[in-house]
């Protein structure tokens, strides 16, 4: 039993880390958050070179085949970079789900583009009721088109298609495709986009059944929370090389305990949410027995530690914590984007309490 | 990465798994709720069992009797233990704490006289670290031994000392050097404690019970070759003892916090709140999944430790996360099963209608202690600031 990166997994994870920091330094997230959409064509690119826009799709459509711990690293890295655009959108949402709901066929015709770099894709759930449960889902596909609306689609308006979720199945819907009108959400997080769609009979392929539409999502909620960890061990790091820097009272500030203590909850929660996110990402690789609900376990813990980072982060910068100058907040942004996405704590401690608290009571009945 | 076990592993699980079931006393049931005073010998036969066996000491070199276990196989042995439910050994700080300290630190003649009989239980072991004006800052200690010929003279107190009241020996912490910085005038002794001049005495602590003693020391005499260590060193050989103490904890508590939750989401099924099951109730419920969530992550917490202390050698002040991580965890879940008892989780053993005969309320006042015990939160903190962070010295 070995619970520590392999070689390879290590090699790929400090490449991820300094083709980040070389191609996507913080002065470009900041001047990508300033556009309209946070997407470069030639990032984009360079990313697709480097395989990452194939991670984990098979080598039959172009992909690298690599498993779920290798992409769980990748998003750790990006999410550290705090990497604006569509990686997450159409890699480990998009992508996954079309991987586990879609036939051969649709995985080709989707994936290929996707793996060569050539398609950028997201996935399109929310509605007004804001629920992440698919049976409250509303929208539903009537003779081959859909009528109605999505809302907090990540980084739909750099997507050459949509994956929609319905409630008779899952479909793909081409960007071009008539009836469909895209409009920005003004969501906090600068760095990822959010969009309102309305479909007015737009055309859509359907590609699966909602039934198998819980893999992907495992797969899409793992990957968000490892992006959530690389941001997380951001903002401790800024953080304390600011608490060593800074001097009150004639004395660093990371020397009183008051703000030392502040440190070390960030770290403890910082390691605990990667604890769980590289079990949860290794479970589903496995398609070990207890793997949802460790997905559930690691966004539940992450969505709140990753807020509570934030926070301790903010506070112990003080009033440069508090500029818009500071790279803390940024990140603070995308973590309260990211706690909601796929549920957040409350949605998955009710998750959790579903397979373990109500399958022991059926168990006892049972007995 | 590959959380499956290894052909090694299978393989030591297996033989223990087949040990375990040929031997663990099927009849513990009926010692553990007795005061610890009367189940000794019970304990003391059962690690005499496991000593035949060759399993007394999993982690220990195999030249001093143990199986050089790796750390993945000393968890999968205490999670065999608690599987079968075997009782707890009785020589746990000699087997756990100090015979590998002894084993580090120690001359071949101390090995020779003492390692074996720590594996048999034949001699158990306390450790004297703490006292009335040292806790967290225990350099400060000023129980002082002086030379006089070829022995110490001992004087001091120490407190919070387990198994003290049953202790054939002590690892104790001395001063014998006061005239230089505090860390640099330290050495440790091995002390007989039927030697004349040393008296236990029980310290009763908020639970009721005794689990700790403190012990005093009148003009007690201690050879010289019952030095552990070099003089003035006692600094680091207290230090290693208390990284094993961090290191060796957790796999155990695991698997008895698993325990707890699970029995705890059985009896919230049972209990009403609103006119429902606690199990229904949302609050509850959402308390309860964030509990065993937790209890979950820290199992992960430590299989990467201990991925890392395979990697590395030695367990790292990372551990400290551990402690504050369990503790204040189990705070947590004693805080839940008072929500779901309401008025009965203040029941004691002995009430009838006492929940499972007063674990619960015990519970409840016991775990006060975890955030103090092996070193306290704050301490843990400072540490992880400190030597973690590399932020500098608060203290």
């Amino acid at each position: 039993m070995q619970f520590g990166l392999s070689e390879s997994q290590q090699m790929l994870k400090d490449n991820a880390r300094k083709f980040f920091a070389g191609e996507c330094p913080m002065e470009e997230v900041r001047r990508l958050m300033e556009t309209e959409t946070a997407y470069d064509q030639t990032l984009w690119e360079k990313m697709a070179e480097q395989g990452y826009t194939g991670i984990i799709f098979s080598e039959e459509y172009g992909g690298v085949g690599l498993g779920k711990v290798e992409l769980a690293l990748l998003m750790e890295e990006s999410g550290r970079a705090l990497l604006p655009g569509p990686f997450f959108s159409t890699v480990a949402l998009a992508g996954a789900v079309i991987d586990a709901v879609a036939s051969p066929e649709h995985q080709k015709k989707y994936l290929a583009p996707t793996c060569a770099g050539d398609a950028r894709s997201t996935v399109a759930f929310l509605e007004a009721n804001a629920s992440w449960n698919p049976s409250e889902i509303q929208i539903a596909a009537a003779n081959g088109a859909l009528t109605g609306e999505k809302l907090f689609v990540p980084d739909a308006a750099v997507a050459d298609f949509i994956v929609v979720i319905a409630r008779n199945g899952i479909f793909a819907v081409a960007s071009k495709a008539s009836g469909m009108r895209i409009t920005p959400m003004l969501g906090m997080d600068l760095t990822r986009k959010l969009y309102r769609i309305e479909f007015q009979n737009t055309p859509a392929e359907k590609i699966g059944d909602i039934s198998a539409l819980a893999k992907g999502f495992d797969i899409a909620t793992t990957a968000l929370v490892c992006e959530l960890v690389g941001g997380m061990q951001r903002t401790l790091d800024i953080t304390v090389e600011y608490a060593k820097m800074r001097k009150q009272f004639g004395k660093p500030i990371g020397m009183f305990q008051a703000v030392q203590h502040q440190c070390a909850d960030m770290y403890l929660e910082t390691e605990s949410s990667r604890s769980a996110a590289y079990y949860a990402a290794w479970a589903l690789e496995e398609n070990a027995p207890d793997a949802s609900v460790a997905v559930s376990i690691a966004k539940m813990y992450a969505s709140d530690a990753a807020r509570s980072v934030g926070n301790r982060g903010i506070q112990v910068h003080g009033g440069m914590g508090f500029t818009w100058e500071n790279d803390v907040h940024l990140y603070y942004r995308r973590a309260k984007s990211s706690e909601t996405a796929f549920g957040d704590s409350t949605f998955h401690r009710e998750r959790i309490a579903r397979l373990v608290i109500d399958a022991d009571e059926r168990l006892a009945k049972s007995a | 990465m590959d959380l499956n076990l290894t052909a090694d592993e299978t393989k030591f699980r297996d033989e223990l798994r087949t040990w375990l079931e040929a031997n663990v006393p099927k009849d513990w049931g009926e010692w553990r709720e007795k005061p610890l005073e009367e189940s000794f010998p019970y304990l003391r036969a059962w690690q005499r069992k496991l000593y035949e066996g060759g399993w007394a000491a999993v982690s220990w070199p195999k030249e001093f009797g143990g199986r050089s276990a790796t750390l993945m196989e000393q968890s999968l042995f205490w999670e065999e233990m608690a599987r079968v439910e075997a009782p707890p050994m009785a020589n746990s700080l000699g087997l756990g704490l100090i015979g590998p300290t002894i084993i580090a630190y120690g001359t071949d003649e101390q090995k020779k006289r003492f390692i074996p009989k720590i594996l048999s239980a034949e001699e158990i072991w306390c450790q004297g670290f703490s006292e009335p004006n040292a806790g967290s800052d225990l350099a400060s200690l000023q129980t002082e031994a002086r030379l006089d010929g070829d022995h110490y003279i001992v004087n001091g107190q120490k407190v919070w000392t387990s198994y003290g009241w049953i202790g054939d020996w002590c690892e104790l912490v001395v001063r014998t050097d006061p005239n230089v910085p505090k860390h640099k005038g330290l050495s440790v002794l091995l002390i007989d404690m039927k030697s004349l001049g040393v008296e236990v005495r029980p310290l009763k602590q908020m639970t009721g019970e005794s689990e700790f003693n403190e012990i005093f020391f009148r003009d007690v005499r201690v050879p010289v070759a019952n030095l552990l260590g070099k003089v003035n060193d006692g600094w680091n050989v207290a230090v290693s003892t208390l990284m094993y103490e961090r290191g060796s904890y957790g796999a155990r508590l695991h698997l008895l916090f698993k325990r707890n939750i699970n029995r705890l989401i059985e009896l919230s099924h049972k209990f009403q709140k609103n006119g429902h099951p606690a199990a229904q109730d949302p609050i509850t419920r959402e308390k309860l999944a964030q509990c065993y969530a937790e209890i979950e992550i820290m199992r992960w917490n430590q299989l990467r430790a201990f991925s890392r202390i395979t990697a590395t050698g030695v367990p790292g002040p990372e551990g400290s996360i551990q402690k504050i991580f369990w503790s204040e965890l189990n705070q947590r879940v004693q805080q839940i099963a008072q929500e779901i008892f309401g008025p009965y989780g203040q029941l004691l053993a002995g009430d009838k209608n006492a929940v499972d005969n007063g674990i619960w309320s015990y519970g409840y006042l016991r775990t006060r202690g975890n955030t103090i015990e092996a070193g306290t939160s704050e301490v843990q903190r400072n540490i992880i600031g400190h030597f973690v962070l590399g932020l500098p010295r608060s203290y």
